[in-house]
């Protein structure tokens, strides 16, 4: 496989596009023509080659740019990244499951060797090569998480786990829906969801936390959420919520094709080896609605599935506003046909 | 549940009741790491009943050459200890899980004290060679009856902080002396019979010491008891033996629960009671006491039943 890295912003003039062969891959997240929350993970354990599934930490032609906008973000704001005290193992555990994944994965990419504690890792596309100790931290330019995460798509959450629950103790948090690390960090599992609606009544988040404390070893999981962003903006955080807030009242029916994304995130869960902590990537995609109209069936779904959803999630998903507008954009790409099941296009 | 197919690669007795195991990949292969506190369950095909018993890693975690447990025979027990002093030999293929942590140490605590008592000082061998490499403060307090019975004074490293203390030698574990004396910020684990960890949790209380700071894992194999009978939504009955698991019943009558600690504490394979006629043995330390009082819920891997008639969710 050969990756051509796209030369592309997240901010300013948005000059993000996804090339043909991305839009064929998109997660596309309905396997249905309607949604709803549900306990919905299944393991990592591969998938559709070529998919974003395929691979443990999915690497596609917006990797360089992406890593040039989290620098962007963690510059004019460090608290983007945190790391308690106790969680450096943990930091540790999560470098070695990124730097021997995506070595073995995209050998012609990233190469790791290892002599003991000794190791050797060179990224090309970030035109990246270290020495370094595994486990002594002052061979590093910063912490492990840090590191490794300046160098992996996605947002990173690594949860504690004690107490018969899980904490956010570490994360690196630049690309995210809306959610805060500064605002959650040492929060537990039931603090950090609590402003998600219904879920909780539901049993949602009981369930899912006695599944997760049992994460075992070698048996990651999955799962895909979604949200809807105008324009493609890596960051749309509450702490830069007067950059991005207002450009949601910039939708109109002339412009909504192309300014509105769909924002999916493939959320992966580890149990981390030495620290028994539990990794959470998450990993955010972005396609526009031309786009995502050009795959019909897509089109078509995701037309009844917005226009069905309940208040309360499109509120909580931040898009009520736009809601007339997007459902009367994507009504027209609706012929009404019935949609194959699963989620990849026809 | 991944399992693992491993050689048994040693075999040594440390007392005449406890007996040592080296498992190793057939191939070489480094297994997967783990953190101190690590169980793993090792399936024992005995006859006609597989047996799956859960045991502590006692090695060293950050060592993937292989994996060690301590087994103490239990002659009243229902089988699987017999059958690891009895029949396993080196050379022997078994199938184990893939390690689990369900006490993990809290490595914010500034200083960890380990309290064994017995066989149940077998996760804190894996934890202070945990505590030893990251270089963090602790001490182990080993207790048991006689010298002849300590089997963990063959597998303890001769350090300052570790502390032994025989009752036949008149030197029985102090707890208030232990609790007493701790700087802020300590956490105290505690594994062993379940008097132990109630002392210790009642010295807490006694002492001030907060509820979080105090962790304990009671080495909980499923108890023998009366045999009874269960039966499933289709009307099938399931007999339980008086030396066999509700979730061993099950499992040999193939019918699939979900499982993972086989011990009452990851709340894996919790079933519905849908009607219960009689009084649920709840041995589980995952339903709440609520939940218990109910007769709703039962952990089929420790629990048992008395009475007219149980019908599970099943």
């Amino acid at each position: 496989m050969t990756l051509n890295f796209n030369d592309e912003t997240f901010r300013g003039d948005y000059t993000f596009r996804n090339s043909p062969a991305a839009i064929r891959r998109f997660p596309f997240p309905f396997d249905q023509d309607s949604y709803m929350y549900s306990v919905n993970l299944e393991p990592h354990a591969g998938g559709r080659e070529g998919s974003p599934f395929q691979n443990r930490f999915d690497v596609d032609e917006h990797y360089v740019a992406e890593m040039k906008d989290r620098e962007i973000t963690l510059t004019e704001d460090p608290l983007r990244c945190q790391s308690l005290p106790h969680m450096e193992l943990a930091g540790w555990d999560f470098l070695e499951l990124v730097m021997v994944s995506k070595s073995e994965d995209y050998p012609e990419l990233f190469t790791l060797n290892r002599d003991g504690d000794r190791w050797h890792w060179i990224n090309r596309p970030l035109g990246i090569e270290q020495r370094f100790t595994f486990l002594d931290p002052t061979t590093l330019p910063c912490g492990p998480m840090e590191y490794i995460t300046r160098q992996t798509q996605g947002d990173h959450a690594l949860l504690d786990q004690r107490d018969g629950n899980l904490w956010m103790d570490a994360g690196m948090v630049t690309s995210q829906a809306d959610w805060s690390l500064d605002f959650d960090i040492g929060m537990n599992f039931y603090e950090w969801h609590a402003p998600v609606p219904k879920a909780n009544e539901m049993g949602v988040f009981q369930r899912a936390l006695k599944f997760l404390l049992n994460l075992q070893q070698g048996a990651p999981v999955r799962r895909l959420n979604w949200t809807m962003t105008v324009n493609p903006r890596l960051d749309t955080s509450p702490e830069n919520y007067h950059k991005w807030g207002p450009e949601k009242r910039t939708i109109t029916p002339e412009n909504v094709g192309e300014k509105q994304h769909l924002r999916v995130e493939l959320q992966t869960l580890w149990r981390l080896p030495r620290s028994n902590a539990i990794a959470f990537p998450i990993r955010c995609y972005l396609m526009s609605l031309e786009d995502i109209v050009s795959q019909p069936k897509w089109g078509r779904r995701l037309h009844r599935v917005l226009r069905d959803l309940p208040d309360e999630l499109a509120e909580y998903k931040g898009f009520a506003v736009n809601r007339p507008v997007i459902v009367d954009y994507l009504s027209k790409f609706d012929d009404g046909a019935e949609t194959s099941p699963g989620i990849f296009p026809d | 549940m991944s399992a693992l197919e491993l050689r048994v690669a040693a075999v040594e007795p440390l007392s005449p009741l406890v007996t040592r195991f080296r498992f190793e990949d057939p191939a070489g292969a480094t297994l997967p790491l783990f953190s101190g506190g690590a169980h793993i369950v090792v399936e024992m095909p005995d006859e006609d009943t597989l047996r799956r018993n859960a045991y502590s890693l006692i090695s060293d975690p950050l060592d993937g050459s292989g994996y060690e447990i301590a087994v103490r025979r239990e002659d009243a027990g229902r089988g699987g200890s017999r059958f690891m002093h009895a029949r396993v030999k080196p050379g022997d293929t078994m199938r184990v899980t893939l390690p689990i942590n369900l006490f993990s140490l809290d490595l914010r605590a500034k200083k960890h004290v380990l309290i064994g008592g017995g066989i149940g000082i077998t996760p804190f061998l894996a934890q202070l060679r945990q505590l030893q490499r990251l270089q963090m403060p602790f001490e182990l307090h080993y207790a048991a009856r006689s010298r002849a019975e300590a089997a963990g004074l063959a597998l303890l490293p001769d350090l300052p902080q570790i502390h032994v203390h025989i009752s036949d030698e008149g030197n029985r574990m102090d707890l208030g002396a232990i609790l007493g004396s701790q700087p802020l910020g300590t956490h105290i684990y505690t594994c062993g019979p379940e008097g132990l960890i109630a002392a210790v949790d009642e010295t807490g209380a006694r002492l001030g010491w907060p509820k979080g700071a105090l962790h304990s894992e009671a080495f909980l194999a499923p108890p023998p008891g009366t045999p009874f009978t269960v039966t499933l939504k289709s009307g099938r009955k399931i007999e339980v033996g008086a030396h066999q698991s509700l979730l061993e019943a099950l499992e040999a009558a193939e019918v699939e629960v979900d499982w993972s600690c086989r011990g009452g504490a990851c709340g894996r394979c919790e079933t519905g009671v849908s009607s219960c006629h009689g009084r649920i043995e709840h041995h589980d330390h995952w339903l709440s006491d609520e939940e218990k009082a109910a007769q709703t819920k039962i952990m089929p891997c420790v629990s048992r039943f008395t009475g007219e008639s149980l019908t599970l969710d099943l």
